[in-house]
């Protein structure tokens, strides 16, 4: 199976993008190397500003720059864009309501060694709590460039949420990638797998697990966060009856924490939200990790039937 | 070059004293607010909009005006009293000031007023997005300039060496800051709070230009506008020493004025001091 990391989908995407759009600038925080900025820094040069280990600077500078009718997008780790720089990000760009795009690669415990310092667990929390702010999780390199393909056309602030490792490509080139509107990957009548970023892939490969157990799963790739696709989630609680919440995130205010608030107001059904259960990561490589923090396949088939037990109750 | 005459600075004057007066109208009639450091920078504004500024107040989002920024929003009053006296907006708006529905919030919002570049009042963000501009000006090979003013307390925020940094390593000459340095910040004198002197060294090592000047002398504040215009490769910090309150002599230089509205009777007799 072809792989690519989001985040060079998103290096890929912006150099694509840049050729078509002169009013497109790139901002990067000192490590356009490791977002994938550098390669449209390399070939626009007048049009990519390094603001230096700065972020702070940097977010305000994007306000100031979209201001004069710049499409700006932003890149830095996700700790640093959503969390060093919060209250800029909050203050200046959604506040004033401008055009620029967060986006911030090395989100979740899938940066691996680097350890918890790095591992951005809280932040779809901090940006969808943010009024004027889309959020966008992709699971894979064709949807990360159809949402930035998107993002550029949509105005108005943005947060893509990017990460580090190679992931299998999920969807098709010819997928259709509507902001809002998340996509159910497969159909089942047990319950359905919500899940997003990394997870998606997890997600699918606990559906396999599962139909050998002769039980059907629905499994919905929720890429944006917000706004959220109710819709969507109150069909799939009625239909299913129960929901399985998956991410690569703080179980405290991210898609988990969205997918109840939906849930609980227009059609309560059972809910397990798996994700980091209110715990900081730490150094190992990604797999271990994800093995460590319980969101491998064999791991979400457990919760499976404990959320069946809780629907049966 | 533009002219320098008395006659240009008496008209200045006329403006800044309008002002003034409106600060002080509109402060009451909210009754909260921060009279203080709205005073202090009045005449910097003055000059800033009826002398310097290439704007347009009836085409706001004309693409080649120059950008000021409050970055100390809490001045928003004087931002206010200087948009209204320009005719972006009438002047009886001035005393909707902080109410609910308002387009004059309590800080600036550049979505609710026309006029209005940044969205500001937490400290230090303004000069960034100043920055910004600037460097859209240079990218755009655009003339615009760009000014900001910053309050002397608000250079404790870290974001402000950031933005300093990158104005300076990006050359933008056609960025240009005030400092309304007058010397109070809210719990104090800020030599007392937080000190952060050597203001003009710190803007030097950071390769700006720097001048100090009188900031309620017009003169001098014009004379820092045209050598700024002049100077090439790099911002231009202007260090303007102000006395807070300026203008009304039972606020001038007392720290409990940065965050407090005039009463009725006081209204009455600050508008007579500024009659």
């Amino acid at each position: 199976m072809e792989k690519q990391a989001t985040r060079d989908a998103y290096g890929k995407a912006l150099l694509e993008l840049g050729k078509l759009h002169q009013d497109i600038v790139v901002l990067d925080a000192d490590l356009s190397k490791s977002t994938k900025t550098a390669e449209f820094a390399r070939s626009f040069p007048e049009r990519f500003i390094n603001a230096g280990i700065a972020e702070q600077n940097m977010m305000g500078m994007a306000a100031g720059l979209a201001t004069a009718g710049k499409v700006v997008f932003a890149s830095s780790f996700a700790i640093f864009a959503t969390g060093r720089a919060f209250e800029q990000v909050r203050n200046s760009i959604a506040y004033g309501n401008l055009n620029v795009k967060i986006c911030a690669t090395h989100a979740g415990v899938t940066v691996g060694e680097d350890g918890a310092s790095h591992q951005s667990v809280e932040d779809i929390a901090l940006m969808r709590s943010v009024p004027n702010i889309c959020v966008l999780v992709p699971s894979d390199g064709v949807s990360t460039r159809k949402a930035l393909f998107k993002l550029y056309e949509q105005k108005g602030p943005a947060y893509l949420r990017l990460g580090r490792p190679s992931l299998p490509l999920i969807h098709d080139d010819d997928m259709e990638f509507e902001i809002g509107k998340g996509i159910e990957l497969r159909k089942g009548k047990d319950a359905c797998l919500i899940a997003c970023g990394i997870m998606v892939e997890k997600a699918l490969q606990a559906a396999d697990l599962l139909l050998q157990e002769g039980i059907g799963v629905s499994v919905v790739d929720m890429h944006t966060i917000k706004p959220l696709d109710k819709d969507l989630i109150i069909e799939k609680a009625r239909e299913t009856g129960a929901i399985l919440t998956l991410e690569e995130h703080s179980v405290l205010g991210g898609m988990g924490s969205a997918v109840c608030e939906v849930v609980c107001e227009h059609f309560p059904v059972p809910v397990i939200r798996m994700g980091l259960d209110d715990v900081f990561g730490q150094s190992g490589s990604p797999d271990e990790l994800l093995q460590y923090y319980g969101l491998t396949p064999e791991q979400i088939v457990e919760k499976f039937h404990d959320l069946i037990k809780k629907k049966q109750k | 070059m533009k002219e320098i005459s008395e006659s240009i600075i008496a008209e200045i004057a006329e403006k800044a004293r309008v002002m003034r007066r409106d600060i002080i109208e509109m402060l009451g009639a909210a009754g909260s607010g921060h009279p203080g450091g709205s005073l202090s920078a009045a005449d910097i504004v003055a000059c800033l909009y009826f002398w310097e500024m290439n704007i347009d107040e009836n085409n706001p989002q004309w693409a080649d005006r120059d950008r000021f920024v409050l970055s100390k929003g809490h001045a928003a009053p004087l931002l206010y009293a200087a948009l209204a006296e320009k005719g972006f907006f009438p002047r009886e708006k001035l005393l909707t000031l902080r109410k609910l529905g308002s387009p004059l919030q309590g800080h600036p919002d550049r979505n609710k007023l026309a006029g209005v570049e940044a969205c500001t009042g937490s400290l230090g963000q303004g000069i960034s997005w100043a920055v910004g501009m600037a460097l859209a000006g240079k990218i755009d090979k655009k003339d615009y300039r760009v000014y900001a003013l910053l309050g002397d307390g608000e250079l404790e925020e870290g974001m402000v060496w950031e933005a300093s940094m990158a104005a300076s390593h990006y050359k933008l000459d056609n960025l240009l800051i005030f400092v309304d340095h007058n010397g109070l910040q809210i719990d104090g004198r800020i030599a007392d709070i937080m000190s952060p002197e050597p203001v003009a060294d710190k803007f030097r090592a950071f390769g700006w230009e720097v001048l100090a000047i009188d900031g309620h002398d017009y003169r001098q504040i014009m004379e820092s506008l045209v050598t700024a215009q002049n100077t090439r490769g790099k911002p231009t910090a202007v260090i303007a020493n102000t006395i807070k309150g300026k203008g009304c002599s039972f606020m001038e230089d007392r720290v409990e004025w940065h965050g407090t509205a005039p009463k009725k009777d006081e209204v009455a007799k600050a508008l007579l001091e500024l009659a």
